[in-house]
């Protein structure tokens, strides 16, 4: 300081806290970035501010009181959450699963990465362009989309957001009658919808220019910090739990893995897309396979009535719109889980941002943020 | 005197009122693209009286300064940027005998002023004591000194063409618009496009405003009023821009069939007609694009539009030199 007047080195950095409040951080995310001019020599992500200690509320209430909860966890896709919960559970106290339920969960569980994925999309596009600016148009034009599918869950389950579908030993509700029709009606206008925007948006230069070599994320670098789904995909490396470990129903099931190798933020968008319409594939086999069976080994599930797995401990991970949601169980025969642990895929894809962030300039900040795709409620759990 | 005095203030008055219907406009615009329907209850039939219901809300909102800023400049700088945009109409004829000033460097004058609008924006970024501010202050220079050169010389096309900087001789010089000459007509124009997209700070080159990466950027600290100073501006600033497209390039106030009414209603039309060509054409750049990266916007300015620019204008001389 000389005087009042503060001298400023050439070569002084500034520290910007990029959220907690900010328009694109995706939720309550704080980025601790330190730049020099617009260029980033350092980036921290801090992270918590969501935090509601939802492992330790599995230790606390019963199994089935803990499963509505979850579909609060990674709210953009409450079924895939339910699910990897019902199949640990399942798997610690060795409840069967009719197949019919089984399919019904594979079901929905696709539906719910397609509308996770839209939301990604429009998220995406929306920090690319701007609240005011084109991508305003993409991002309604895909919740116009996922309305209808969140429409499909109404229908089955009366909630949209949080469907409280699943329950231990199968699903709580069967499908509803004509939900083939609605959902191929769906379905039909959905994959031309996708392809649609993708169109818009590859034959875009300026979309083109934000995304292909910005972000870049090694295969060696994506497996060292544990990223899973899309963003290990996009990355070069063909793992799906879907097809490596098949759960539930999935090895009947004849879909790809859409896997690309440039490691960018336009690979991770290719993944989505393309992960978009193998779902759309498995749906439409769910739905015309869809067996003759009781939709749940258990009776209709009441609070009270307790779930006492054996002790014993287990682990069991799924293929969430994310990547690979683990929910690890300890228990010591009491209705109440002893110890939780949720491995949350926005977890580790997060941890790679300062990573992928340095050398970046500020305004790719909010593409490589947005092509990791976190959910905060996940991320803090 | 007093007759310029009266003629200002109506111009004033009605360019304000065409502002505040090019936002309507805009929403309506926007909601189309997005499918939705955009303002709708606020004085029906289609939220008419939507901007007069805006207007006064921002009116009624409390006007914060932050503790910290420099007080002085920061509450300076919406002015500065509403004046500067307000400045560029008195060079702007709507008809042959109805303008403020026919001055013989109308052009000059009307690039120097509308400058001051990002001399506006970057003292209210400087001023706000916010480091998003600040940056977009940063990016606000560096665009201005980019883009501002192809936009003149994309202008001097016409300039060249007519042999006056006076608007209205470029205007009576268009027997055929400009736009339509071949070559460097159509890419004077296009320049002229790109260029004043980005003076306007509009998407894709919307970066000193880029309210996804800098929150709002430079307008970040200001509410009510003040806020809304720098809202209308750039409003103003897209109308003062579209006017002058179509006088340079689209033959102004000149009618394609001047057949109708007395002279002065038909030019007044065509020239509103030709601005709001001009206007759907930003709006539709701006609602179909993402967000260029700053680094990408100045070496596109530099790199293309500069020398593209240079050597079109060497084209329109030689063409004016040998024909």
């Amino acid at each position: 300081m000389e005087g009042n007047i503060r001298v400023f080195e050439p070569e002084e950095e500034i520290v910007l806290n990029m959220g907690p409040q900010h328009p694109s951080t995706h939720g309550v995310l704080r980025l601790i970035l330190k730049l020099s001019g617009e260029k980033i020599v350092d980036a921290k992500p801090d992270i918590g501010f969501l935090h509601r200690g939802v492992e330790k509320l599995g230790e606390t209430y019963t199994y089935i009181q803990f499963l509505p909860m979850l579909d609060r966890n990674d709210y953009l896709s409450a079924t895939t959450n339910e699910f990897g919960y019902v199949l640990a559970v399942e798997k610690l106290a060795n409840i069967p699963v009719p197949e019919r339920a089984q399919y019904i969960r594979v079901l929905f569980s696709e539906l719910s990465r397609i509308a996770s994925h839209l939301v990604w999309l429009g998220t995406f596009c929306l920090d690319l362009g701007g609240a005011l600016g084109g991508g305003t148009t993409i991002f309604l034009y895909c919740f116009r989309e996922r309305e209808k599918i969140l429409d499909i869950f109404e229908k089955m389950t009366g909630s949209r957001l949080h469907p409280h579908l699943m329950q231990i030993g199968g699903v709580r509700y069967d499908v509803y009658p004509g939900i083939e029709k609605d959902l191929k009606e769906i379905l039909k206008d959905v994959e031309d919808k996708i392809n649609e925007y993708e169109e818009m948006l590859v034959n875009n230069p300026v979309f083109i220019d934000r995304t292909k070599g910005v972000g870049v994320l090694p295969k060696e670098v994506a497996m060292e910090y544990g990223c899973s789904g899309p963003v290990l995909r996009g990355s070069g490396v063909k793992f799906d739990l879907r097809k490596a470990v098949p759960y539930s129903s999935y090895d009947k099931f004849d879909f790809d893995v859409p896997c690309f190798d440039g490691g960018d933020v336009f690979d991770r968008f290719r993944v989505r897309m393309e992960e978009m319409r193998q779902s759309i594939k498995i749906i439409r086999q769910a739905l015309d396979g869809l067996p003759e069976d009781p939709i749940s080994s258990q009776m209709p599930v009441k609070v009270k009535v307790a779930i006492k797995p054996p002790p014993g401990e287990v682990y069991v991970a799924i293929e969430s719109p994310r990547g690979e949601l683990g929910y690890y169980i300890y228990s010591d025969g009491k209705p109440v889980a002893y110890r939780m642990k949720i491995r949350a895929p926005s977890f580790s894809n997060l941890s790679v941002l300062p990573f992928l962030l340095k050398g970046h300039l500020v305004a790719d900040v909010v593409a490589i943020l947005g092509s990791l795709d976190p959910v905060f409620g996940d991320v803090d759990r | 005197m007093i007759g310029t005095i009266l003629l200002t203030i109506i111009y004033v008055f009605v360019a304000l009122f065409i502002v505040l219907y090019i936002t309507w406009i805009e929403r309506k615009f926007a909601a189309r693209l997005h499918n939705r329907v955009g303002p709708y209850y606020v004085g029906r039939p289609h939220g008419f009286l939507q901007p007069f219901a805006d207007v006064l809300k921002l009116l009624l909102k409390e006007d914060i300064v932050p503790e910290q800023a420099d007080k002085k400049i920061f509450n300076i700088a919406p002015i500065i940027v509403f004046v500067g945009a307000l400045l560029t109409f008195p060079v702007l004829p709507v008809a042959k005998n109805i303008y403020i000033s026919d001055l013989s460097v109308g052009l000059i004058y009307f690039f120097a002023v509308s400058s001051l609008m990002v001399f506006g924006v970057f003292l209210a970024g400087w001023a706000s004591n916010s480091k998003y501010a600040l940056l977009s202050a940063f990016r606000a220079g560096a665009q201005v000194v980019s883009y501002e050169i192809p936009l003149i010389l994309s202008a001097l096309i016409p300039v060249v063409l007519a042999g006056s900087l006076r608007t209205n001789d470029i205007v009576q010089a268009q027997k055929v618009p400009f736009a339509l000459y071949p070559v460097f007509g159509w890419v004077a124009f296009i320049i002229f496009v790109i260029s004043g997209l980005a003076e306007e700070n509009k998407v894709p080159f919307d970066v000193p405003e880029a309210e996804s990466e800098l929150v709002a950027a430079y307008n970040v600290e200001y509410s009510g009023m003040k806020f809304a100073l720098f809202y209308a501006a750039e409003y103003v600033h897209i109308l003062a821009l579209s006017v002058l497209g179509s006088i340079l390039f689209l033959g102004g106030y000149r009618g394609f069939y001047p057949t109708f009414g007395p002279e002065w209603l038909y030019q007044i039309f065509w020239l509103l007609f030709k601005t709001f060509i001009m206007l759907i054409l930003f709006l539709l750049v701006r609602w179909s694009f993402v967000r260029i990266r700053i680094d990408r916007l100045i070496i596109f300015s530099w790199k293309y539009l500069f020398p593209i620019s240079l050597i079109n204008l060497f084209l329109a001389s030689l063409w004016k030199l040998l024909f």
